[in-house]
């Protein structure tokens, strides 16, 4: 069929070869080439959401009888999963424990790589590229290989179970992607008017206040919602540096606390990975476009 | 415009506290800006790597401060055949979930760079295995795998046909290893699909409109015209994908924790289990430093990915 096509394209002018046969010939191979796949993919990457979702709504009489009911719905929906998370468990305490150290996080990141990338890309002192590449470099080390001697390190600054530990170690992987990210930005924005301030008399730092922060809003807001996801899912430092079940994050909370014993409650389970899900899923909707401009910018710098 | 530059002017001039000249004096606003970022990239990042390295050549364990024996651990690991069955298991999960993420990823942003209507929110929700915590799709996944009320099992038993038992996902090494890469091959696919689109929109369409007109059949369009244009983006996705999932620890610990009897174990997950939950820090450092030779492969990848990147855009050799 391809072929046919090529063959088509290659004896006439593709603009003027018969646009009937073209037009039918282009829509039933666009069904077969692109939304059939497409779909498919669709359903793929979506279906264990649908399935947690599914899974957190339905009583257990029929969460575990696919005979009687047909799995794919539910017949009579029920809140007691959720119910069951929310007041049987420390679960609003996790969130609540998640959401400080993801917050805390993301501000210090945001305010060191502000700076950081200020000083790289607009004071440009010798060395500074160096600086710049030093710092992508410690975004190629992953946390799988410092977590052991984090954990002494961390014990030995006595934050051993606390949550500041968290807030100050997830810089170590925010601060890379941040800095080259606000790199990308503050060079879209021109030398000309950090110029013009300069002859006006403003200090180096009311420049950064006035003038390239208020430009590089985009960029910020980009690197503060890619931190706030990015603490929110972490989950090996949160696993090795917290001990007791309160001071626990979400994801470790619910792989560790929530799964115990030799039969799983599916449901809470479920409920608890729907719920844990649903802030950063709901940051991502109000902030989509943010995410793909930042992902993509990122890769391209 | 004059106004506002003699007020600024006139307010310097007022004030000309010495803070505010410290801190326009420029080394050290260079040094002061710097600070917060390097500083905890030194106190949590440089010196942990050097402590890990240097753990790996002691015998320290959580609470009893070692002494340095050498190379004792790396020997030990040698001989380790669980050690060797890790290592074995992260080359080949990498290697098959890299190909896997990649070959779909790509297929993905071909498909999503045609024109089509609700285009962006497609993309929105490709996006989403790559937004939500991956230990909370992977206990998703573990439920999927479920041996009893596993919904694929369902699928294929009772609505296909297809089979007559239960499909043994996680109770036997082979079948575990396949279903954590296809789980690694779902979560991954999303971060290539929407980077290498990024990449796609950068090509300009002049190039495919003067390879139709010579007659290019849509095969050698891609393979002289997409396929090399993406070439630098691919390498820098590639070693970023390549490096990250060869350290991947969140599926693996999630879903089976290096079972059944150990088979699944990658180089994380064994680390973590020596080194934390068994408590021998010195030999899960040195599993962990055992790592950083392929990490350094996948970087050189990536370095030598990044220099044919100029003569591909046309620009001068310099």
């Amino acid at each position: 069929m391809t072929e046919a096509v090529a063959e088509a394209a290659k004896s006439s002018n593709v603009a003027s070869s018969t646009p009937e046969t073209m037009e039918w010939d282009s829509r039933a191979r666009r069904m077969v080439m692109i939304y059939l796949p497409l779909s498919c993919f669709v359903l793929i990457l979506l279906f264990p959401f649908y399935w947690m979702a599914i899974t957190s709504f339905k009583p257990n009489a029929e969460l575990l009888n696919y005979k009687d009911h047909n799995p794919f719905w539910i017949t009579s929906p029920t809140l007691a999963h959720i119910k069951h998370l929310l007041f049987e468990t420390a679960y609003p305490h996790w969130l609540m424990t998640t959401m400080s150290v993801a917050v805390g996080a993301t501000f210090l990141s945001l305010f060191s790589s502000t700076l950081a990338a200020y000083a790289i890309e607009r004071l440009r002192f010798r060395g500074s590229p160096y600086v710049g590449l030093g710092i992508y470099l410690a975004y190629l080390v992953p946390p799988s290989i410092l977590f052991i001697p984090l954990a002494t390190v961390v014990v030995q600054f006595g934050l051993f179970d606390s949550p500041l530990a968290l807030i100050l170690v997830y810089p170590t992987f925010l601060v890379p992607f941040c800095t080259w990210l606000l790199i990308g930005y503050f060079k879209s924005i021109p030398y000309e008017l950090e110029e013009c301030a300069l002859v006006d008399g403003a200090t180096r730092l009311q420049i950064l206040r006035r003038i390239t922060l208020p430009l590089a809003v985009p960029g910020l807001i980009s690197a503060g919602i890619f931190s706030f996801t990015l603490s929110w899912n972490e989950f090996i430092y949160a696993l090795a540096f917290i001990q007791s079940s309160a001071n626990k994050t979400v994801p470790v909370a619910i792989l560790t606390e929530l799964v115990s014993g030799d039969v799983y409650q599916w449901g809470a389970l479920m409920a608890g990975s729907l719920l844990g899900s649903l802030p950063v899923a709901i940051f991502y909707s109000l902030f989509v476009d943010y995410y793909v401009s930042s992902l993509t910018g990122a890769v391209k710098e | 415009m004059s106004v506002t530059t003699t007020l600024a002017r006139n307010a310097v001039q007022q004030q000309p506290g010495w803070l505010v000249r410290l801190f326009d004096y420029k080394p050290f606003l260079i040094v002061v800006c710097l600070t917060p970022a390097i500083g905890l990239l030194l106190v949590f990042l440089t010196y942990p790597l050097g402590l890990g390295v240097w753990l790996a050549f002691t015998d320290t364990t959580i609470g009893r401060r070692g002494v340095f024996v050498g190379l004792e651990n790396f020997q030990y690991l040698l001989t380790d055949p669980l050690w060797w069955n890790a290592v074995f298991y992260s080359v080949f999960y990498t290697a098959v979930a890299t190909f896997g993420k990649f070959a779909l990823g790509f297929w993905l942003a071909l498909l999503l760079n045609n024109h089509f209507p609700f285009k962006s929110l497609l993309r929105a929700i490709v996006l989403l295995p790559w937004i939500v915590p991956t230990v909370l799709s992977a206990l998703a996944f573990w439920w999927i795998y479920d041996p009893q009320f596993s919904i694929i099992s369902y699928f294929l038993v009772d609505v296909l046909h297809v089979r007559s038992t239960n499909v043994d996902f996680l109770g036997s090494p082979w079948p575990a290893r396949f279903s954590l890469i296809a789980a690694n091959i779902w979560r991954g696919i999303p971060f290539v699909a929407i980077s290498l689109l990024a990449g796609l929109q950068t090509i300009s369409p002049s190039l495919y409109e003067a390879a139709m007109l010579d007659g290019a059949t849509a095969w050698q369009r891609f393979r002289y015209i997409t396929f090399p244009m993406m070439l630098p983006i691919l390498a820098i996705v590639m070693t970023f994908s390549i490096i990250f999932t060869f350290t991947d620890f969140q599926l693996v610990y999630a879903i089976t924790r290096g079972g059944p009897v150990n088979s699944t174990h990658l180089l994380a997950t064994l680390a973590f289990q020596r080194g934390i939950a068994g408590g021998e820090l010195g030999e899960g450092a040195a599993i962990a430093v055992s790592m950083i030779p392929f990490l350094v492969f996948a970087t050189l990848f990536s370095y030598f990915g990044l220099a044919r990147r100029k003569w591909q855009q046309g620009e001068a050799n310099d």
